[in-house]
């Protein structure tokens, strides 16, 4: 199954206004420490994205993540 | 006895509760006195309460409904203390101890869909920060950024009861110079009402009428009530409002049987007077009594028991009524809920009755405030003087001595 960028950023972009930052501010360049999100929050990402795109992140691959767009970047990679 | 050091005196300058009457502590009060039931189909339910009205949605989706009720319980007597952006203390001689008799049972069990229905790698990180039973006092620290002692309490139905014992405690020997404590309790599901109802402690009519001789078991509730305590000197000096004081605390234990009381009121007596001496006040000088009062037919019957043992004749001649009758039992928010409504009680002068009220019991021969609301009197024009009951599945007792401010 392939995936488009766009997609994955959509999908990012619902998941992580769901945990509290207005939808607005969640940018591909919005550092999660701007957004409020913390390493729990990464972990509940990882599981909504393992469960539309079958990617398994780590924590320590979410532990390198800076950016909401190093993340779209990391799961488009590890979906193809 | 030994020595003890001498203890400093705490009162209460702030006031908070989230109920089934409503938010507020006034709303508690003024509700419950003017003859309001909160209770709807069998449950005692805080309807009025919508996290999203005082929450972000990150603190509403990482607190259980228990911590939710607890924040807003606390902010409300944060506010009523007038502590402002920053506490008039140094955050570190501030406490806090917030009681749960279960905890954060609604995530339990939602987390345990999940792992039945997606399988184990599907549970949420949050689950045991939501429900680990400390976290409403986790939650409450982190709103007011209170960084002295801090800690859950556990007795089931007399958690909170415990919990501001330990409050008092801590500032009386010096440890805190003001703690934010009180109880929260949200265990409104299914499984908990089957479990309770399994027990037979439930009331099947869904009724709540403490010390009538129809009771037939209690109604579970929800709710939170939180007040803060400060060092009396410290109060004085920074100009604040005096609510009361809690005076005295006594506690023991029935070690008798899991659930039922201990039938003459023995060990609950000692902790009535316990906490009379603690306070340094004699039956005679006592205005009012909360009770526990759950509507339970052996509660009821012991704790009258008990009253009659520890007070003596003093004991007919005392108004003693139940917030249970207007909001069933909010479980481990109970005694910080009822320690609220009996400050309102001192603070108006006002006693709400036992709702519900209507056939004595002839085992149980107390006055127990039927049918309407009425003043509270007081001897000599000395501040007024409350004891508030708590017992507890487990067999644990605790009695709050509680005086109202000078007049």
């Amino acid at each position: 199954m392939s995936v488009t960028k766009e997609q994955v950023q959509e999908r990012v972009v619902e998941a992580l206004a769901s945990f509290g930052p207005d939808a607005d501010s969640i940018t591909p360049s919005a550092t999660f420490e701007e957004l409020d999100i913390d390493s729990l929050d990464l972990v509940e990402l990882a599981q909504i994205v393992e469960d539309e795109y079958g990617v398994v992140l780590k924590g320590e691959d979410m532990k390198e993540l800076k950016t909401v767009g190093d993340a779209i970047d990391l799961i488009v990679e590890r979906a193809k | 006895m030994s020595a003890v050091a001498e203890k400093r005196r705490v009162v209460v300058t702030g006031l908070g509760a989230v109920t089934p009457l409503g938010l507020g502590a006034e709303t508690l009060h003024d509700r419950w006195a003017s003859g309001d039931v909160g209770i709807a189909d069998g449950l005692g339910t805080c309807r009025e309460f919508d996290p999203k009205d005082h929450l972000s949605v990150k603190e509403a989706r990482r607190l259980d409904r228990f911590s939710q009720l607890a924040v807003v319980a606390a902010g409300e007597a944060v506010e009523q203390a007038d502590w402002g952006e920053e506490p008039p203390f140094d955050p570190l001689r501030i406490g806090c101890v917030i009681a749960t008799g279960i905890g954060g049972q609604s995530t339990v069990e939602a987390q345990l869909d999940v792992m039945r229905q997606q399988g184990a790698r599907r549970v949420s990180p949050l689950g045991i920060p939501m429900y680990m039973p400390n976290a409403a006092a986790a939650a409450v620290t982190m709103k007011f950024k209170l960084r002295g002692q801090s800690f859950g309490v556990m007795s089931a139905c007399a958690s909170s009861a415990h919990g501001i014992g330990c409050a008092l405690r801590m500032i009386q020997y010096g440890d805190a110079d003001a703690v934010v404590c009180g109880g929260s309790e949200a265990t409104l599901t299914d499984f908990a009402i089957a479990s309770f109802t399994n027990m037979e402690a439930l009331s099947p009519t869904g009724i709540s009428r403490p010390f009538d001789k129809r009771r037939d078991g209690f109604v579970m509730g929800e709710g939170a009530g939180v007040l803060v305590l400060e060092d009396a000197e410290a109060a004085e000096a920074r100009g604040a409002t005096i609510l009361g004081e809690v005076a005295g605390y006594g506690s023991t234990t029935d070690a008798h049987h899991l659930t039922a009381p201990e039938p003459t009121g023995g060990p609950a007596a000692r902790a009535i007077e316990l906490a009379l001496r603690d306070a340094g006040a004699e039956p005679s000088q006592i205005d009012y009594i909360n009770a526990h009062g759950t509507s339970t037919q052996l509660n009821d019957a012991a704790e009258t028991a008990a009253l009659k043992r520890a007070l003596g004749e003093e004991a007919k001649r005392i108004p003693v009524s139940s917030t249970k009758s207007s909001i069933g039992h909010t479980l481990g928010a109970a005694g910080a809920v009822e320690a609220v409504a009996t400050f309102r009680t001192l603070i108006t002068g006002v006693i709400a009755p036992t709702l519900g009220y209507e056939v004595p019991d002839p085992e149980l021969d107390l006055d127990y405030v039927p049918g309407e609301s009425r003043p509270l009197v007081t001897g000599n024009g000395r501040p007024p003087l409350a004891l508030s009951n708590s017992f507890a599945f487990g067999g644990h007792n605790v009695t709050l001595a509680l005086r109202g401010a000078a007049r």
